[in-house]
């Protein structure tokens, strides 16, 4: 993914544009799986940034919850799980 | 060597997870002999969640303002651990962080008639210097954070 930047478009004052938000955010929505299903139909600016915040901290839990089970991991030294199984075999390379 | 999940080396994906393996590596050779006491797992699930956090903000590099607030987050978190007068030079780093990412266009710019100036507040929290950000470049990091948060959690490790 390119890091293509949106200064290039902010070049006075009043150039931030509608259409340039409404493309921001739509890009947004089909990030979003719970936008993503609506994708023809029309969702609000606000319910767009509304559903973003709480996908953003549903994937910081998610976060969490994995950096948790990855440290009872490390902890164990008789754990038989899958993701145990491959997580070793890859320390181990 | 054996690439049982067929990871383009130059990928984010790759990238990310070639630097975190490593940390974990690190960590788990630091076992200490009461590994599995709460207060042990405890502080290795910090220093994992930081290894997570550093190894997805150093893939991407300063290319992003999201990534650069991070980066600038973690350094100021060590120098603080190692030296209490870092107080100045952080404030310093940050201004510049903020010099880079806003323009006229404040954050106090009014969003009169559309109604989602809270909802976007709400956003700048939580996203990496979020707070810093006009509302093009919000949108815009908040969609390449997602994609790395995604990309962290697919990540071989992740999903296992």
């Amino acid at each position: 993914m390119s890091g293509r930047r949106s200064r290039s478009k902010q070049s006075s004052v009043s150039s931030i544009t509608d259409d340039q938000i409404t493309d921001l955010v739509s890009k947004l929505q089909h990030l979003i799986p719970e936008l993503r299903r609506r994708r023809f139909d029309k969702v609000s600016t606000s319910k767009v940034l509304q559903e973003t915040c709480n996908y953003i901290r549903s994937l910081h839990r998610e976060v969490e919850d994995l950096s948790d089970r990855l440290s009872q991991l490390l902890a164990s030294t008789d754990s038989d799980s899958d993701q145990a199984a491959i997580i070793r075999s890859l320390l181990m390379q | 060597m054996n690439n049982p999940h067929h990871l383009n080396p130059t990928s984010l994906k790759s990238r990310f997870t070639t630097r975190f393996l490593r940390a974990l590596t690190k960590i788990r050779a630091q076992k200490p002999i009461s590994s599995s006491s709460p207060t042990e797992i405890f502080r290795r699930y910090r220093r994992i969640k930081v290894a997570a956090d550093k190894s997805m903000a150093y893939s991407v590099r300063s290319r992003r303002i999201w990534s650069r607030a991070m980066l600038w987050k973690l350094r100021s978190r060590s120098y603080r651990r190692q030296d209490p007068c870092s107080g100045r030079r952080s404030g310093k780093t940050n201004q510049a962080i903020m010099k880079k990412s806003s323009n006229e266009n404040t954050t106090t710019r009014r969003e009169d008639g559309v109604g989602f100036v809270e909802e976007a507040d709400e956003l700048r929290q939580l996203v990496p210097g979020g707070e810093t950000m006009n509302l093009c470049n919000l949108l815009d990091e908040t969609a390449h954070y997602i994609k790395c948060l995604t990309t962290q959690l697919f990540s071989p490790i992740g999903k296992g």
